[in-house]
């Protein structure tokens, strides 16, 4: 039986476009950075520091995927990351103020997490409720709540960073796993593996995808519609106050606006993974590899000086509409009909 | 010999390979009312859209007023005079009356103004057309099935008409309302305006065709004047076999009822509804959409609310305020509308079986135990014969018939007691269409309790040990289905009685 099961799930991943165009995509981009920019491409400190940048995007693009399968979306990542990193960023000021003593600071950022985390489920508990209870479109729940939310981010920083942190968080956050892997890449693949064993190995997953497929049709099955979806934006919210835990770390000091494009990229990378933004369908593996492939891009861009940082809001915004342009083409047949012809003809 | 408003000759019309249209042939005289009858999926729809050009024919010619074209697009069609009411008659239920009916004429003059005064007057017009009085500022919305159907004949007639073509006109009309709206085709035809009629039912069209063309499969069987044809011969034509009419007889073991209503009412959708199900029963459930029929099923199903009345089951008072708390009374809910309601149709067919019984494929650590899953939905795939070579497959790629089969398949396997089927058969082949009979009946002869809510009678008379009548809104009679006639069910169900609206 288990040799059927993994046979069957290697012919689903491979039948999968959208992954196997990724992954042939990423390696062509890996073959142009190497050649391009040979040198970069063999330093290790290049991947040491994507490994720390992508994990704040990465994990909200986790969240945001998990509302997309069941139809909805979360704009409210950034504001939910950037409220929960400054509401633990003022906890552990006041558990521990500058100058205190080791174990203060490590009691500080044991509050800090857990803080934190709670706050990023109960905001996205929130977002649940709103979409699945008051039954409001959830693009305006969350464009409404990440408003609200960096609104009070903004009020407790008075606006301005937040810093001076106990630095055993900083401590914490730039270790290295055998002195090579960040703790911030540690944290993305700790998640990755948790958010796939909930949607490939529980009944909650198979049963997210049957919700975004057919609402009515889950509710007539005996879901609890409104249960699991208020659980997916919870999660949503939960794996964003991780992000936000991140950039908290990476910045040793958190602000209302940091992050700003990354509700945007977020969405780039699950609709560029292959997840349908109407629900019911997406590979866990086609979003990480699209996060990948989108820091790779930009680390990448980040070695010609001559394009701008202004160009990145182009670029990005170009390939969402591009690919939702390509997923539109390639679900009426387009493109097999064109590969088919191109066979026939060669 | 008249020249035809319409001449078919040898239409053939392939997708993806499979032969919708198959030389098929069709003539339609001024004046004359057709009825175009054939079974679902037997091409009928095909051959409208052929007509009135939407799709274009792969071969064959059509000729409309002594011009014969081979590709017909829709504005040519139009300007022959060949209009389609269809089934949900294509208004704008946000606009008034008077603005459906006059859009058209103004959308096609290039009018960048709109003049209010003239709307009315082309409005006025085109409904003095065929002499009803409906008001011009109502919103198309609010109307009933009746009128809106008549706005759309009045629309259809201002472009000066020569041919309607109606797709089942009469499934959600009263008697009184079928009456009216032939009096109208009557009167069309005093003017030389022909009307092909589309139905796959015997009853309602009889008495006014003059002509009838069944088609099978994409082939033309037979074009026949109404005297040549008997309700066997009919059902024959349609569907290329011979019945049998063995009926279904109950074995009842237990007296107790296992589900039961007493003055069940919810408000602006049925009331006083009592009735008693026993296991092994099949109950049937018939009236006219709007009826109430779905509403009661929803109601039983815990998806809608009742305001007054009781359900019992097992003789307990329940509240069935939740789907999952019918659920775990037993109760399982075949929609009515499989696509929209009963199916997740890019999910696996495998999860689609077992969706309703997940939870109980779960370890104790909280994994779900796919291979347990996988082999329960291949009991399912060779018991209820889904013809499909992989579960993994989506439902999409699936027939009608074997995606109803799914739902069935599903609701089979949270082992429930009383089994509520809305519409099981609408849109399956004749093949499934008796495999899911025999189903069914081997499920209440096994002790389940069925209740099948249809309008389509025969399959009630057929299947059903007990038929209730609804009739807005409330249960007007029972009957035993071997002491009535199908003619009799069909009057019970369209006669005019007061509406809901007026009594509560």
């Amino acid at each position: 039986m288990t040799a059927i099961t993994t046979s069957r799930s290697r012919v689903r991943l491979f039948r999968d476009q959208h992954v196997t165009r990724l992954a042939s995509i990423l390696v062509v981009l890996l073959l142009f950075f190497a050649l391009v920019r040979t040198e970069n491409f063999f330093r290790l400190a290049t991947w040491q520091s994507m490994a720390v940048q992508f994990p704040e995007f990465g994990l909200m693009a986790l969240g945001v995927m998990l509302t997309m399968i069941i139809g909805g979306i979360d704009l409210s990542v950034v504001g939910i990351a950037n409220m929960t990193a400054i509401g633990s960023a003022t906890l552990m000021l006041s558990i521990a103020p500058t100058g205190s003593d080791s174990p203060e600071g490590y009691l500080a950022l044991m509050a800090a997490i857990f803080f934190s985390l709670l706050v990023g489920a109960l905001a996205g508990a929130f977002n649940g409720f709103l979409v699945a209870k008051v039954k409001i479109p959830a693009i305006l729940v969350t464009l409404g709540t990440f408003e609200l939310f960096t609104g009070i981010a903004v009020i407790i920083s008075g606006g301005k960073p937040t810093s001076g942190l106990p630095p055993e968080y900083g401590e914490v956050m730039a270790s290295r796993l055998f002195g090579v892997i960040p703790m911030p890449l540690i944290i993305f693949i700790v998640a990755t593996a948790v958010i796939g064993v909930l949607m490939y190995k529980t009944a909650f997953g198979t049963k997210l995808y049957m919700l975004g497929s057919n609402e009515t049709a889950a509710e007539f099955s005996g879901l609890k519609t409104t249960s699991l979806t208020i659980r997916t934006y919870m999660i949503s919210g939960l794996l964003a106050s991780v992000a936000g835990l991140v950039m908290l770390g990476n910045y040793n000091s958190a602000k209302a606006d940091y992050g700003s494009t990354y509700t945007l990229l977020a969405i780039l990378i699950v609709v560029l993974g292959g997840v349908n933004p109407n629900g019911g369908s997406g590979r866990l593996a086609g979003v990480i590899l699209a996060v990948v492939v989108l820091q790779v891009l930009s680390s990448l861009l980040n070695t010609f000086p001559h394009i701008s940082n202004f160009y990145r809001p182009l670029i990005w915004g170009g390939v969402l509409l591009l690919v939702i342009v390509v997923n539109q083409w390639d679900k009426r047949d387009h493109l097999a009909r064109l590969f088919r012809w191109k066979g026939t003809t060669s | 010999m008249v020249d035809n408003v319409i001449a078919v000759r040898g239409v053939s019309k392939a997708f993806a390979g499979v032969q919708a249209l198959d030389t098929i042939s069709l003539e339609i005289a001024p004046g004359e009312i057709h009825c175009l009858a054939g079974e679902n999926g037997s091409g009928k729809s095909t051959l409208i859209k052929v007509i009135s050009g939407v799709h274009a024919a792969d071969e064959g010619t059509i000729e409309l007023n002594g011009k014969e074209f081979s590709k017909l697009t829709p504005m040519e069609a139009i300007s022959n005079g060949v209009q389609v009411i269809y089934q949900d008659f294509s208004v704008f239920p946000n606009l008034t009356v008077m603005e459906n009916l006059a859009l058209t004429a103004e959308l096609a003059e290039h009018r960048t103004f709109v003049n209010w005064r003239r709307m009315r007057r082309i409005a006025t017009e085109a409904i003095a057309k065929i002499n009803v009085k409906i008001d011009l500022d109502a919103k198309v919305g609010q109307l009933s099935v009746a009128q809106k159907q008549l706005v759309a004949i009045a629309r259809a007639l201002m472009s000066n008409a020569r041919l309607i073509i109606m797709d089942e006109p009469t499934t959600a009309l009263t008697k009184r309302e079928v009456d009216a709206l032939f009096g109208i085709i009557l009167d069309l035809k005093s003017r030389g305006i022909a009307t092909l009629f589309v139905s796959h039912k015997l009853e309602e069209v009889f008495e006014i065709s003059e002509r009838f063309t069944i088609i099978r499969n994409g082939k033309h069987v037979i074009t026949c004047l109404p005297e040549e044809l008997d309700h066997k011969k009919f059902s024959f034509f349609m569907t290329g076999r011979e019945f049998d009419d063995a009926r279904f007889t109950p074995q009842i073991r237990a007296t107790q009822p296992i589900l039961e209503t007493s003055r069940l009412s919810a408000h602006g959708a049925f009331s006083d509804v009592s009735l008693s199900l026993r296991p092994g029963e099949i109950l049937g459930i018939t009236g006219l959409l709007g009826s109430g029929r779905t509403e009661l099923a929803l109601a039983l199903f815990g998806s809608l609310k009742s305001d007054s009345g009781e359900i019992r089951i097992d003789g307990k008072a329940v509240v069935l305020d939740s789907v999952r708390t019918a659920i775990s009374h037993g109760i399982g809910y075949v929609p009515e509308d499989r696509l929209t309601e009963g199916l997740f149709l890019e999910r696996s067919i495998g999860s689609n079986i077992v969706i309703s019984e997940i939870d109980s494929f779960v370890s104790s650590l909280g994994v779900l135990e796919q291979d347990k899953a996988d082999a329960e939905a291949q009991r399912w795939i060779t018991d209820l014969r889904i013809a499909t070579p992989d579960a993994q497959n989506a439902v999409s790629t699936l027939s009608g018939g074997n995606q109803q089969r799914i739902v069935l398949a599903k609701w089979l396997a949270t082992k429930p007691r009383v089994l509520i089927l809305n519409g099981p058969t609408v849109g399956v082949d004749i093949g499934s269409k008796h495999d899911i009979h025999r189903v069914l009946r081997e499920l209440a002869a096994e002790g389940l309790a069925v209740i099948v809510i249809s309008d389509d009678i025969p399959e009630v008379i057929q299947n059903c040990n007990r038929v209730l009548v609804m009739n807005a809104g409330r249960i007007v009679s029972e009957l035993d289905p071997t002491q009535t006639s199908e003619l009799e069910l069909a009057a019970l169900m369209s006669k005019d009685v007061q509406t809901l609206e007026g009594i509560s």
